[in-house]
């Protein structure tokens, strides 16, 4: 029997007199549900091995013995802030596999409840990108102002944060009366207020000596490890989803797509901040657009059986690309269910650019790669 | 559904406490009031009205109420009162208690919330003392490989050297707890000390993150206290003197802060720095290396060095405002005693009452704390707005700004103050 060979981050490796480990999280204020092995020399990071998995739930096996429809409670609890876009790539894929053709009153709501919940994510990053860097304003700030969005999504969908409101076949329940005013106003107050934060986050002279120039990924190194999203654009690659396969009615509306071409972590953290914005273009552009009225979901038979074959369909989430695989073999239940997660792919960058920097740097270059563990785990 | 006491019965409750009272009281006769008896009996007691006051005088204010004011104004003389409630001790607590709360409501209200809410019916005015509760119930914990003395020492240490910095300040005419002719010497060496207390703690925990922030600590306060002590020079050598009283004299027509601004900017900033506020709080800086210095600390250590950082603040406050913005002068707001009461007494009723010892605190002294308090809230309010506003700052960020620019505005200030100095117009000798 061979020696036990020990995960890279516990190797016992040659004392170095220099060198301190550090074992930041799980139980760290500035971790999340994760681990993040540091090694510094002085104030200087020299290595670094980031280790997620302390929160698999094996959402992808549970999805494997329910069917269809039972898979969407428990497919949107990896991010519960950003739950109809998490859902969103399984719901296009599950109507194509069960031969549902959907209403166009339905994709209009589907994309304003998606803008919304990227919003209410966006908020809730930004919210701890604040407090990562010592800002208590900029945590504050933003779950407060998050609270009128959510409102709207209890509206729409009868949860604040899961809401379980995409379906295959449309969505779960139409719009209430007087939504478009309601959504409107507090859309554009929500508007005024994030161009406030500017003011006293984003041109705030330590937060850009602090963050700019720091944990820079170049172009190249950006689409060489696979990053999505916000991380790929702030590196200066110009690639949504929502542009460049648009799905359901991102075709037909009015928005653009913003580029930073520094990678620093000033950009990183900059990009959702201004994506935002753009969401809300998008949803006073969609409530402009939407059909008055129709039916917004399609009538299920129970139990659908999909046809045999595999769809591969993916979305813009607030991190990045989001993708759903799933395979059919004619049964009620998928045979499997495969999510590409944003979080996974652009958690890969952070060795890369964590080393050489010094330990101060490390909160703010972690948190700006838009990541959240519990989606990479699953 | 009561489910905290089940057994509770409200005649066992009383009873249980007269039970306690009465055992307080038998206490306090059969072993208290002669401790005290004996204690003022070794005292050197003041003489009141060429009276020697003597310990059975002393409580005769049990019997006659007309005496608690000279025996009052008689201990108010002693250095125990002086150190223990007001220009060092207990005012200082106060107003660190009074920072706390402010500070707790003010952020709260820049942030969009609420702040202590609850405790003390009252805008959660009693929050700091259910906080404190806790931390007293608390479990201190303690890491196996620590060094015990120092780690037990460090917390202790701490409260008792801000204790000595409040000491040397001066609040009004004549009530200071130590008037040394060195005192701004003497503050500057008691700042000196609070690195090593930092060091001390952070080693003797043995721990990873306290060492990191210990070393932080030791960075940023050495390389801030040689501008904070340069920034200070401007006003001793205008002045000419290093005793605070008399710098707070001479400013009675107008506050250094005209003259020296330079200074008290940079004074300013080394303070925050000092202070470990943000945005200077990396020895604490929750998200890289949790709580810093303070991560072994648990229940009343914690709670201990809490209080010698507040300390800390009312008296790095309460220097600013006796080195840059006068002291106790200003203008008199405060009224004058009324003399009636004293030639004709106070009547209530039938009855006439003539209190001896009128006044307690002069015209002057009063108004003079009036000040001082108002000028050093104003300073420790611009010392907590930073907080709502401002990120945490870099290690190299921060040694740059510490060794690169402030020391060399704090020279700037030097020069003015000497060219102010040597033009005539302000020091020994000059026009104003």
């Amino acid at each position: 029997m061979s020696t036990p060979t020990l995960p890279p981050g516990l190797a016992i490796q040659k004392a170095d007199e220099r060198i301190m480990t550090l074992n930041v999280g799980p139980q760290h204020p500035g971790s999340g549900h994760m681990r993040i092995i540091v090694q510094i020399d002085g104030d200087y990071i020299v290595a670094c091995d980031p280790d997620p998995g302390y929160v698999h739930r094996g959402e992808e096996k549970m999805a494997e013995y329910r069917n269809y429809v039972l898979n969407i409670p428990h497919l949107e609890r990896p991010v519960i802030h950003d739950s109809c876009n998490i859902l969103y790539p399984y719901v296009l894929g599950a109507e194509e596999l069960l031969g549902l053709e959907i209403s166009e009153r339905a994709k209009y709501v589907r994309v304003i409840a998606s803008e919304l919940n990227r919003c209410v994510y966006t908020m809730y990053w930004l919210a701890i990108y604040g407090i990562f860097l010592g800002h208590s304003t900029m945590f504050m700030w933003p779950a407060g102002d998050r609270e009128l969005l959510i409102d709207l999504l209890e509206k729409m969908t009868g949860a604040r944060v899961t809401h379980s409101y995409f379906i295959p076949g449309g969505v779960r329940n139409d719009l209430p009366a007087n939504f478009e005013d309601v959504c409107l106003r507090q859309v554009n107050y929500f508007e005024k207020r994030i161009k406030e934060y500017a003011d006293v986050f984003y041109d705030n002279p330590i937060l850009i000596s602090r963050t700019e120039k720091t944990g820079i990924l170049t172009r190249e190194n950006a689409i060489r490890l696979g990053t999505t999203g916000s991380v790929l654009r702030a590196s200066g690659v110009d690639y949504d989803v929502r542009k460049k396969e648009p799905y359901d009615v991102y075709d037909e509306l009015d928005f653009q797509t913003n580029v930073l071409k520094s990678g620093d972590s000033y950009a990183r953290s900059r990009i959702p901040w201004l994506d935002m914005m753009e969401s809300c273009r998008i949803i006073r552009d969609a409530l402009q657009k939407m059909p008055k009225s129709g039916s917004v979901r399609v009538k299920l038979k129970p139990n659908p059986k999909g046809i045999l074959g595999s769809v591969y369909k993916r979305i813009e989430s607030g991190r990045g690309a989001l993708g759903c695989y799933i395979v059919s073999d004619k049964k009620p239940e998928p045979y499997r269910v495969k999510l590409s997660v944003p979080s996974f792919r652009n958690l890969i960058a952070l060795p890369h650019l964590l080393i050489g920097e010094k330990l101060g740097n490390m909160p703010s270059v972690y948190w700006s790669l838009n990541y959240w563990p519990v989606e990479a785990d699953r | 559904m009561s489910v905290i006491a089940p057994n509770f019965k409200l005649s066992e409750f009383i009873k249980s406490i007269l039970d306690n009272a009465f055992w307080i009281l038998l206490i306090f006769v059969l072993v208290g009031v002669p401790a005290v008896m004996f204690i003022l009996f070794f005292i050197e007691m003041p003489v009141i009205n060429g009276e020697l006051l003597t310990p059975f005088l002393a409580l005769t204010w049990l019997a006659d109420p007309s005496r608690t004011l000279p025996i009052l104004k008689a201990f108010m003389t002693t250095d125990l009162f002086r150190i223990a409630a007001f220009p060092g001790f207990g005012f200082a607590a106060l107003i660190a208690a009074g920072t706390i709360f402010v500070e707790r409501k003010m952020l709260a209200k820049l942030q969009l919330r609420v702040g202590p809410f609850y405790c003390g019916k009252v805008e959660g005015i009693l929050q700091l003392m259910g906080d404190g509760l806790k931390l007293i119930s608390k479990e201190i914990i303690i890491p196996a490989k620590a060094d015990k003395p120092l780690f037990w020492a460090a917390p202790v240490l701490f409260v008792a050297t801000a204790a000595a910095f409040v000491a040397l300040i001066p609040v009004t005419p004549g009530w200071v707890v130590a008037d040394l002719d060195v005192g701004l010497l003497a503050v500057f060496a008691v700042i000196g000390f609070f690195p090593i207390i930092t060091i001390l703690s952070a080693w003797a925990a043995n721990s990873k993150f306290p060492f990191i922030g210990g070393i932080r600590a030791l960075f940023q306060m050495v390389s801030f206290e040689i501008p904070l002590i340069l920034s200070l020079l401007g006003a001793v050598i205008l002045t000419g003197t290093l005793n605070l009283s008399e710098i707070v004299a001479s400013q009675s027509s107008f506050p250094w802060i005209i003259f020296l601004p330079v200074g008290a900017i940079v004074f300013f900033i080394t303070m925050l720095a000092e202070l470990e506020r943000i945005p200077f709080d990396l020895p604490e800086a929750e998200s890289e290396i949790v709580a810093g210095w303070l991560t072994e600390l648990s229940g009343m250590m914690y709670g201990l060095v809490q209080l010698g950082t507040y300390l800390k603040l009312y008296a790095f406050a309460a220097l600013f405002v006796v080195i840059f913005l006068g002291g106790w002068n200003g203008p008199m707001i405060w009224p004058p005693f009324p003399e009636e009461i004293l030639t004709e007494g106070i009547v209530a009723g039938p009855v006439t009452a003539h209190i001896p010892g009128l006044p307690v605190f002069s015209q002057e002294v009063l108004n003079g704390i009036l000040m001082f308090v108002l000028k050093t809230v104003g300073v420790i309010f611009f010392i907590l707005l930073p907080r709502g506003v401002f990120p945490r700052i870099r290690v190299d960020l921060l040694l740059d700004l510490g060794w690169k620019k402030l020391i060399g505005l704090a020279f700037v200030n030097i020069f003015i103050a000497l060219g102010l100095l040597y033009a005539g117009i302000l020091g020994p000798g000059g026009i104003f």
